[in-house]
């Protein structure tokens, strides 16, 4: 089991540690319920420390990327960072990444999934393999990762930088110092809110993560487990690799074409194009939200009128909205938002109706 | 330590047998296990259980669990208050938090005594 760099701070905290991805991660340190609300309405901070973290450089490195991944590499300016997939030759769904260029733009940094970073390093390195100068290279172990989240982010975080937050956009990303120490911070996030995400070097991690917290605690910043994570981000519609996406699902039917540009030649474009002509896969993505006592978990089927149209892939209770919500495939008859469905537990039928996703917005956000 | 009155499951329930009735609950252990419970679903007054087969089933924020039964028998009272006060669980699993009261006919093989039951829960299981 790898541990990251903050596995003895979150002990100190109380935390419960669990199995993820092949890391000891905090699922939590105080109710699930209380953190996602902590993030919503002050700030959050997250040990990412289990995210794959790649650079990518070399005369090349824009081409191989242009060919690894499904959004235009070319179209992205200097210090702005796109979201992207990996596929396979089917257009089958490997990864969904974050692809940033470096702010110096001399080369590119990919943050991906912690459970598919064995397998997207392998891909990355045979796709790197057919150039003549791409470079890659692992920085998951040299650089640590935190994200703070919420409202209050960038008026803790200013504190503690010499980089100028307030002119960073979303997903754009700089260099500058923390706490002294040098870092890059992005404003990126996968809770809904607005929020940084800091990569620093992995010996000065935990003075960052002290740092934070003391800094943040007269706001109200507590540390945030993966369990709040994953309410926060199926609240704002993201999908999580295993669930929403997976080497079954491709990106079309999941909704997630806006990160695929039809400008470039990347692995899976021809699948994905004979998809389309062929009118999908019959399928869709849907968001549902129900009621009902029972929370929807995946796994669970859907079905329309007593006849099964899909299933659940990510369940929660929502604390920002009061009701449950998840995500399921479904015959694209039953996908349109206002049709009535049904999840099954144990073949006993819960009413659920399809909303459109996301569940949730940021106030302000456009 | 835990009641000694009682005794307990590997999946961490506990029943208490008094003549031929028995009545059954979930650890302190499993409460902490599970956190942030949510919903709670028990049988009907009049079902029957099997020793070692699920009862009923409990979910917290995070993921839903069976309960299994510590004897075989007739379902004779359920704790309806229960369900909509999941929070006694938290503040006490031995007694406001009982679930059923069961006529038995017959009992688990794996039934613990206290001890065995600390030993179980120290091995982290």
């Amino acid at each position: 089991m790898r541990e990251t760099a903050l596995k003895s701070a979150h002990v100190a905290l109380g935390a419960r540690l669990v199995p993820f991805a092949g890391w000891n991660m905090p699922v939590q340190y105080g109710p699930i319920l209380d953190e996602a609300r902590t993030v919503r309405t002050k700030a959050g901070l997250f040990d990412l420390g289990h995210m794959g973290r790649v650079r990518i450089r070399g005369r090349d490195a824009e081409a191989m990327l242009q060919r690894l991944q499904t959004n235009d590499v070319s179209q992205i300016q200097p210090g702005r960072i796109r979201y992207a997939m990996i596929l396979d030759e089917q257009g089958r769904t490997q990864d969904d990444i974050l692809v940033y260029r470096n702010p110096g733009n001399d080369g590119f940094f990919l943050v991906i999934n912690a459970g598919n970073a064995e397998r997207d390093l392998g891909i990355i390195r045979a796709c790197a393999a057919g150039f003549a100068d791409a470079i890659v290279e692992d920085q998951t172990d040299a650089l640590g990762m935190i994200a703070i989240q919420g409202p209050l982010s960038e008026t803790i975080t200013q504190r503690l930088t010499d980089a100028n937050l307030a002119a960073l956009k979303y997903y754009a990303w700089t260099r500058g110092t923390f706490c002294g120490v040098p870092m890059e911070i992005s404003r990126t996030g996968y809770t809904g809110e607005d929020g940084f995400e800091v990569y620093v070097p992995a010996a000065h991690t935990a003075r960052v993560w002290n740092e934070f917290l003391a800094c943040g605690k007269p706001d109200g910043l507590q540390p945030i487990g993966l369990g709040a994570r994953d309410t926060l981000r199926l609240e704002a519609g993201m999908p999580l690799y295993g669930h929403e996406i997976d080497e079954g699902t491709n990106p079309l039917e999941a909704g997630l074409d806006w990160g695929v540009k039809f400008t470039h030649d990347f692995v899976g474009r021809a699948a994905l194009e004979r998809i389309q002509a062929a009118g999908g896969t019959g399928r869709r993505l849907v968001g549902l939200r129900s009621d009902s006592k029972r929370v929807p978990r995946q796994g669970y089927p859907v079905a329309a009128g007593g006849t099964i149209t899909g299933e659940i892939r990510s369940g929660a209770i929502s604390p920002t909205l009061s009701t449950h919500i998840a995500t399921a495939y479904v015959r694209t008859e039953h996908s349109a938002p206002g049709t009535a469905l049904e999840f099954l537990i144990k073949d006993k039928p819960e009413p659920a109706v399809v909303v459109p996703l996301p569940f949730y917005k940021r106030p302000g956000k456009a | 330590m835990r009641p000694n009155d009682r005794k307990y499951l590997k999946s961490h329930e506990w029943c208490k047998i008094d003549g031929d009735v028995a009545t059954l609950g979930i650890t302190d252990f499993a409460v902490s296990q599970l956190s942030d419970l949510v919903f709670l679903d028990l049988p009907n007054k009049g079902s029957s259980v099997s020793a070692d087969t699920s009862f009923g089933s409990i979910e917290s924020v995070k993921a839903v669990s069976d309960i299994y039964s510590p004897v075989s028998g007739e379902v004779i009272e359920v704790n309806k208050a229960l369900p909509d006060n999941l929070d006694w669980l938290s503040t006490d699993p031995f007694g406001q938090a009982w679930m059923l009261k069961v006529k038995v006919t017959g009992k688990s093989a794996g039934l613990m005594d206290a001890a065995a039951y600390e030993q179980n829960c120290a091995d982290g299981h």
